[in-house]
């Protein structure tokens, strides 16, 4: 059933001694969205296609996009812990295995990191060019050595798609608030950058079923980390998005929209 | 006053042009252009000229520390001062200072300064600095954790050097299961602390919290005297008056024989500033998390190429303002006077030469200041009472208020320095 998805409201709700910051939209059963290090814009296609299946949460990670930071936070693992406590709080989705998440980029550790955590939790995961693991040829694109603008134009396959939503020369503001941001994520992911080598000894624990999207153009988190977690998650299979880099959700909105609907859909009655 | 000799130690001998085409000399500009054989000649030239320093007449060698760039050759300045300490006999030690943020291990730097106090003979003046933003990429350490890591390192360090052990520390950012360092400094309660700066007001108060002199790194004559409102602010709060032996400065100042002569040379100040191939990178230079947040829009700026280095300025603007003074001692003496009359500070460092300024001309230079314009600032400074931290034997900091007893004082065996250098 699809309903308007115009209706996009934000709270804030206590967690970890901070305000945290969660926008929602749309009816159905609930989908959390866990953004990227560079944060997310307040709205975006992709959301309200989501919005018009699924209660749509998406949380700003503290600390990110103007949500105040949690100063005694130091790694991935405490960001995974309070996403889960935030869970804990919202009634629609306290019961086990009610909710599903979406993961981008630096979101899908965070969404692997809670996995490992409460591996029956949720009902479905998606990871979509997902942080986390070390890749054993590249390297994950390290912000600390680029420029914010390059740093995102990066992460774009079609740089008019970066044009469209950033504007060819960002404003300064939007270009302080991709600081804080990255200040943030070097509070808690600087060394191992932008992974965790326990991880994928953890991975075989997550029981539910998995889809892994990459963007076949992903300059920022190398392909085989998604063969990686392909293979390393019990039910997972992997959809790789021609013409996408890493962010596949700014870039091919629909078409990730449709197979995350579809996958997290399937099985219902 | 307390007359500092100074140089940054640059490594000039590498191809200029390669530095031109990468775009930038820092972080990741390639080693592979640095030349050890130049190196060791250059290495060696600095020392010579530190201890010609000594010999005409300076009170103060003043040491500092980069990484992963040509502008600055020392990697280490404990390093230099171990050798000043058993090279030099009069001149205090004085490093402007050892980056906290990049140490891992507060402790054995607490011990390393300690071995340099007692080998000098209680000469050391341990000056902390934050550590450029680049030196945290090239240490790996933590941007968003500098000041912090700062703060908590300077406390360690302090109470390794003046509590008796063992104890244990549990801090946020360093833990030790004990602390004991079998060297602590001959100079009571603990050496001189010094705070070298140029733009973070978080620093400014800092320093002037704990009673510390704050060395205003070539600043311009009305950024100083801001620098010294905000300082003695803080210090009428903190319960004591500031004034000349809480304030240093580092003058970038080359005399010459003639005019002509010192103004080319001078120009190569800028070697590191950008105008020849001292290219600093904006990102690299800027991580997020290092700089104060008031600037952040500055800074965010910069890095995007929309803004100038917040801290750069032309050659003549530089000229006109100050902050490089050139000359004869003769035309050199009236600016200095000007910078002592308007900022009254009692700690001077001279920083003499940069880039490619020959070893000849460096010497020509030491040696004119030692002569000339060094005892021409002693008569001002007495004239002006601008009595340096020593003289005024003013306290080691706010912690430690007794008065300071100077090492010569203290029962100390006399020796000739224990390694002369041929």
């Amino acid at each position: 059933m699809s309903t308007s998805a115009g209706n996009w409201t934000t709270e804030t709700i206590p967690i970890g001694g901070v305000a945290m910051q969660l926008t929602r939209a749309g009816e159905g059963p609930p989908l959390l969205v866990l953004h990227h290090d560079v944060g997310t814009l307040p709205r975006l296609p992709f959301y309200d296609a989501l919005a018009r299946r699924f209660t749509v949460l998406v949380p700003s990670h503290p600390g990110y996009d103007g949500s105040q930071r949690p100063d005694w936070m130091r790694n991935v693992r405490d960001l995974a812990a309070v996403h889960q406590w935030l869970l804990g709080e919202l009634a629609i989705t306290r019961a086990p295995q009610t909710v599903s998440v979406v993961g981008l980029g630096f979101g899908g550790w965070v969404a692997a990191e809670m996995a490992t955590q409460a591996p029956r939790a949720f009902k479905k995961l998606v990871l979509v060019g997902a942080m986390g693991l070390k890749p054993e040829r590249g390297v994950i694109a390290d912000q600390a050595l680029v420029s914010y603008i390059d740093y995102v134009r990066l992460g774009f396959s079609d740089q008019s798609a970066f044009d469209r939503l950033f504007g060819a020369e960002p404003e300064t503001s939007r270009l302080e608030h991709w600081d804080l941001n990255r200040e943030m994520s070097f509070r808690i992911a600087w060394k191992p950058y932008m992974y965790n080598s326990s991880l994928p000894h953890l991975l075989g624990g997550i029981a539910i079923p998995a889809l892994v999207v990459w963007g076949r153009d992903d300059r920022i988190v190398p392909l085989e980390c998604g063969e990686r977690f392909a293979k390393g998650l019990p039910r997972a299979r992997l959809e790789i998005v021609e013409g996408a880099g890493h962010f596949v959700e700014m870039e091919k909105p629909d078409e990730l929209a449709r197979l995350v609907t579809a996958f997290v859909s399937q099985g219902d009655a | 006053m307390h007359l500092m000799y100074f140089t940054e130690q640059p490594m000039s001998a590498y191809p200029e042009a390669e530095g031109r085409e990468f775009g930038a000399t820092a972080l990741m500009f390639s080693n592979r252009h640095f030349d050890p054989a130049a190196g060791s000649r250059l290495y060696n030239e600095y020392l010579e000229h530190y201890r010609l320093a000594e010999t005409v007449g300076f009170d103060g060698i003043m040491l500092n520390e980069h990484h992963n760039a040509p502008f600055c050759m020392q990697a280490k300045c404990n390093v230099f001062a171990s050798i000043l300490a058993a090279t030099t006999r009069r001149v205090k030690i004085v490093l402007l200072g050892n980056p906290l943020p990049l140490a891992d291990n507060p402790v054995r730097l607490a011990e390393e300064l300690a071995m340099i106090d007692m080998v000098s003979r209680g000469r050391l003046v341990s000056g902390f600095v934050r550590g450029g933003g680049q030196e945290q990429l090239a240490t790996g350490v933590n941007p968003a954790f500098n000041r912090e890591r700062f703060e908590e390192a300077h406390e360690l360090i302090v109470r390794a050097w003046t509590q008796p052990g063992p104890f244990r520390w549990e801090g946020t950012h360093y833990q030790h299961r004990v602390v004991n360092p079998w060297a602590v400094p001959l100079q009571k309660p603990h050496p001189r602390v010094w705070i070298p700066g140029v733009l973070s007001k978080e620093t400014i108060i800092w320093a002037a919290k704990k009673r510390y002199p704050y060395i205003a790194l070539s600043t311009a004559i009305e950024a100083t005297k801001k620098i010294w409102e905000l300082y003695d602010s803080v210090a009428a709060e903190t319960g004591y008056a500031g004034g000349p032996e809480y304030r240093g400065y580092l003058q970038r100042c080359h005399v010459a024989e003639t005019e002509e002569k010192a103004l080319e040379n001078a120009r190569q100040f800028m070697w590191m500033q950008g105008e020849f191939t001292g290219l600093a990178h904006p990102v690299w230079s800027t991580p997020s998390g290092y700089f104060s947040p008031s600037i952040r829009t500055q800074f965010v700026e910069y890095a995007v190429g929309r803004r100038s280095n917040p801290r750069g300025a032309a050659f003549e603007d530089q000229i006109a303002s100050q902050m490089i003074v050139a000359g004869t001692p003769k035309t050199v003496i009236p600016k200095l006077r000007r910078l002592l009359e308007e900022t009254r500070p009692s700690i001077v460092g001279f920083w003499a030469a940069d880039g490619f300024v020959s070893s000849a001309d460096t010497r020509t230079c030491i040696r004119l200041l030692g002569e000339e314009v060094l005892p021409a600032l002693r008569e001002i400074g007495k004239e002006l009472g601008l009595w340096s931290p020593f003289e005024a034997n003013a306290p080691v900091s706010m912690a430690f208020h007794e008065s300071a007893a100077p090492a010569s004082e203290r029962p100390v065996a006399r020796h000739p320095a224990p390694l002369e250098v041929a």
